[in-house]
């Protein structure tokens, strides 16, 4: 397997990686917050009424 | 035992869409008093279009969050859903439309009903397949984070296009709480009929909203040339008989079913090939 095939196949899990960064950042600047409390009221909008 | 470890995928799949279409909306309560979960695992995101006001969902519609973080007055990156879509693009690609969607086991079950001449496409696929990204960027990016409705902006792929917050959310909600069915207004019957559309040409063509409107389909499409979970393709055992192809919902080629941002990994094609030269990681087929 050449090197740039097995760069490829491990991919993954650099996409992965970075997601965990990425929750870790949102997660720091209370953007889970801000899902979670848009994610507990009926969304309107949703449900074709807002 | 070989051959018990053996699984056709195409057997499986539909019981384990409905298994888990169930377990992420498993809270029996919202269903019979008409209201939302509220607790907890609302902080993170399933990977399918899954309508966080579903009266039974346990977690929170990935689209839907994005569409809230665009829809903040500053609007900032929206660091916490890229990470979720990052994570769940990474490992399973449009493996989550073919198998960890609820809207998918909806469409393929609309698909089986024997009425009309089934066609694996609309008219245009070429260029329609496109759409989606249309949606992503138009709704879902540009409508979410500039679109007005007075002074507050709107999730505007959710407000106008969305069928699984109408199929899950509205009519289960709508028809279990009497104030909001007094709240019904022309918006309401948009989307029933955009629903009605979907339902009907899920009948004819296979899964119509995945192959040309759904933006998570766009995205997780993206990820598909890398994602853990793969369709590979052995060229030097393949005799070009082409059973894949045939069995494919989406048309694919065997060379393009593992780079495709169409294929949703149903494993039709690993089912169908006589050679056993097209493989879902590592499971294999019965026949």
């Amino acid at each position: 397997m050449s090197f740039l095939q097995k760069w490829k196949s491990k991919l993954w899990l650099a996409g992965v990686l970075l997601g965990a960064l990425f929750l870790g950042v949102g997660a720091y600047s209370g953007q889970l917050e801000n899902m979670y409390r848009k994610a507990i009221m009926i969304c309107l909008e949703c449900i074709g009424i807002g | 035992m070989k051959a018990l470890l053996r699984l056709s995928l195409s057997k499986i799949r539909l019981p384990f869409q409905i298994i888990y279409t169930i377990i992420t909306n498993g809270y029996v309560f919202g269903f019979v008093q008409g209201k939302i979960y509220k607790g907890t695992l609302k902080y993170a995101c399933v990977p399918g279009l899954n309508c966080y006001s579903c009266p039974g969902a346990v977690g929170s519609c990935p689209l839907g969050a994005l569409q809230a973080a665009l829809n903040q007055r500053n609007v900032k990156v929206p660091f916490a859903v890229l990470g979720f879509f990052f994570i769940f693009g990474s490992v399973f690609g449009r493996f989550v439309c073919g198998w960890l969607c609820p809207f998918g086991p909806v469409q393929d079950l609309l698909h089986k009903i024997p009425l009309f001449r089934k066609k694996k496409h609309l008219p245009f696929h070429g260029v329609l397949k496109y759409l989606k990204y249309v949606v992503l960027a138009g709704l879902v990016i540009i409508g979410s984070a500039f679109l007005f409705t007075g002074f507050a902006k709107v999730p505007a792929f959710c407000k106008y296009l969305c069928p699984s917050g109408m199929l899950f959310g509205a009519i289960p909600l709508v028809s279990m709480n009497g104030d909001l069915q007094s709240r019904i207004g022309g918006l309401f019957f948009w989307k029933l009929g955009i629903l009605l559309v979907i339902i009907l040409l899920s009948i004819k063509v296979y899964r119509p909203f995945c192959q040309y409107l759904c933006p998570l389909g766009a995205i997780y499409g993206w990820f598909n040339r890398f994602s853990l979970v793969q369709v590979k393709w052995e060229q030097d055992k393949c005799t070009s008989c082409m059973a894949c192809k045939r069995a494919c919902p989406v048309d694919l080629c065997p060379e393009e079913i593992s780079v495709s941002a169409e294929c949703i990994r149903c494993g039709k094609c690993v089912d169908a090939c006589p050679h056993e030269c097209i493989h879902l990681g590592k499971i294999r087929t019965i026949r």
